[in-house]
């Protein structure tokens, strides 16, 4: 077990929020096709606010701080919440689109002490990045953003979400990270829109192109490895916590609420109204996340894969039921392995072939590959 | 022999976690965990207080060693993480440092 992993168990064990993600708006210049936000601001947390919630965060003992929105930089006070976050000594990880970065905030950012910067790119070809992020010239100033930053010394990772649309131009984007050698992360996520919307759910790649995915030796390292039918599983999987959401890890929204993770939008909480850890320690929502056992799932618990799915409490949720099946994963189960997951059986025997709802990260399961981008700190 | 000098370095990130001080680098990404025994001397590095002044003062009254190994003992730990630039040292008062808050 790494240092890093056997600080999350240690967590886990005194159950201690180690990891915290707080969107600081929703606001971005980008209106990317497969975005799932509401880009309005219907009233953000001040400066201040923020400052308080971040002293809450440390007193509380976070560690790992991931800053994104929207796009953190349309928030003029972006650089004094990193401030103050960093004079609290949080390891700070930015997410952005890096069309607002230049050489004077490249800087900054590494003045400041920001471990990671994750900046989305869909495409190494501008007309086809652009035409998602749907902002002209945007590839160009994202491109010059990373070098910025990297002239800087500061770790930067792109990020690819992969979609049907920009699927091909995967390769390229490995290249392309490559020459400027920083970090590749794959994201094969589409989530429904924040109001229910799930048309962009459209957009995600087809099984066929996950298969791909899945049995590439550049993406995946060992195929044979990670491609191998499931182990029966053992009474620990059966005991087990599905992922690290509400057990060492939680999402604030820019308005203060409070969610077991950024893809699980239950509300647990509002730190404007509450203190933190009393929404982490006694909120009935994160209560009812964390009593959840693989052996509960209603269908998950009597599956194969039950052990090795990369199953989303957060995706089963937003279907309607966080004991139950996660589709998305369902499918990336199948396709890894060929083996149907208990669920797809059981809508076949129902009649039911209808398409499978979207893919989801592949977090806990690829650490160290690639594409382990994601801030999963339960190990699978 | 000179005097040691000992500040945290403002490109690290640091928590206390049941006791164990977790200190990450920026700069490398390198990660630590420091026992009680380190992470007393890591809280007492205000960059003004002599090492050995910590060693007497601090590590040897709270956790029972005799002076001549708990110096050794801090000695190599303040090697190993000024290696990684995570502690600065210097054979003078780092004036400007100021300490960090690493919470609970």
């Amino acid at each position: 077990m790494s240092l890093l992993a056997e600080m999350n168990q240690k967590a886990l064990n005194l159950g201690l929020p180690i990891s915290v993600h707080l969107d600081v708006t929703y606001r971005c210049n980008e209106r990317c096709v497969h975005c799932y936000l509401d880009h309005d601001d219907h009233g953000e947390m001040t400066t201040e606010e923020i400052a308080d919630v971040l002293a809450q965060l440390a007193e509380a003992g976070v560690f790992f701080l991931t800053l994104s929105g929207g796009e953190v930089l349309m928030r003029r006070d972006f650089f004094e919440i990193v401030e103050r976050a960093r004079q609290l000594l949080f390891n700070v990880k930015v997410k952005t689109n890096g069309v607002m970065i230049h050489e004077k905030e490249a800087a900054r950012l590494r003045q400041l002490g920001v471990e990671q910067v994750q900046i989305s790119v869909y495409s190494d070809r501008p007309e086809v990045h652009d035409a998602i992020t749907k902002l002209p010239g945007s590839l160009k100033r994202t491109l010059r953003a990373i070098r910025f930053l990297k002239s800087q010394g500061l770790k930067v990772t792109i990020a690819n979400v992969l979609m049907a649309g920009n699927f091909s131009d995967q390769p390229g984007v490995i290249a392309l990270a490559r020459e400027l050698g920083v970090a590749y992360t794959l994201d094969p996520t589409i989530t429904p829109k924040m109001d229910g919307d799930t048309s962009i759910l459209a957009l995600r790649i087809p099984g066929s192109e996950l298969k791909q995915v899945f049995h590439s030796e550049e993406l995946v390292g060992n195929v044979e490895e990670f491609c191998a039918p499931p182990p029966a599983p053992g009474e620990d999987v059966m005991e087990g916590f599905p992922c690290s959401a509400g057990h060492t890890a939680c999402y604030i929204s820019p308005y203060g609420d409070v969610f077991p993770c950024v893809q699980f939008p239950l509300p647990s909480g509002n730190v404007r109204r509450q203190k933190f850890l009393d929404i982490w320690r006694h909120s009935p929502q994160l209560k009812e996340v964390r009593s959840i056992r693989a052996k509960d799932l209603t269908v998950c618990s009597a599956c194969a894969h039950v052990g090795t799915c990369t199953r989303c409490p957060g995706l089963a949720y937003m279907e309607g039921n966080m004991r139950g099946p996660s589709t998305a994963d369902c499918e990336k189960s199948f396709q890894r392995t060929g083996i149907p997951s208990a669920n797809m059986l059981r809508r076949t025997r129902a009649g039911s072939t209808g398409p499978l709802i979207q893919i989801q990260s592949l977090a806990s399961s690829l650490q160290n590959h690639p594409f382990s981008g994601e801030d999963s700190l339960l190990t699978a | 022999m000179a005097e040691k000098y000992i500040a945290r370095s403002s490109e690290i990130a640091a928590r206390l976690l049941g006791g164990e001080m977790m200190v990450m680098s920026a700069r490398d990404s390198t990660f630590f965990t420091l026992n009680e025994v380190a992470s007393a001397i890591w809280q007492a590095a205000d960059g003004r207080t002599p090492l050995s002044q910590i060693v007497a003062g601090r590590i040897c009254q709270e956790f029972d060693v005799d002076r001549e190994r708990a110096q050794r003992g801090a000695d190599r730990f303040v090697d190993e993480l000024s290696q990684h630039g995570i502690l600065l040292v210097s054979d003078q008062p780092l004036m400007n440092s100021s300490p960090p808050r690493e919470g609970r």
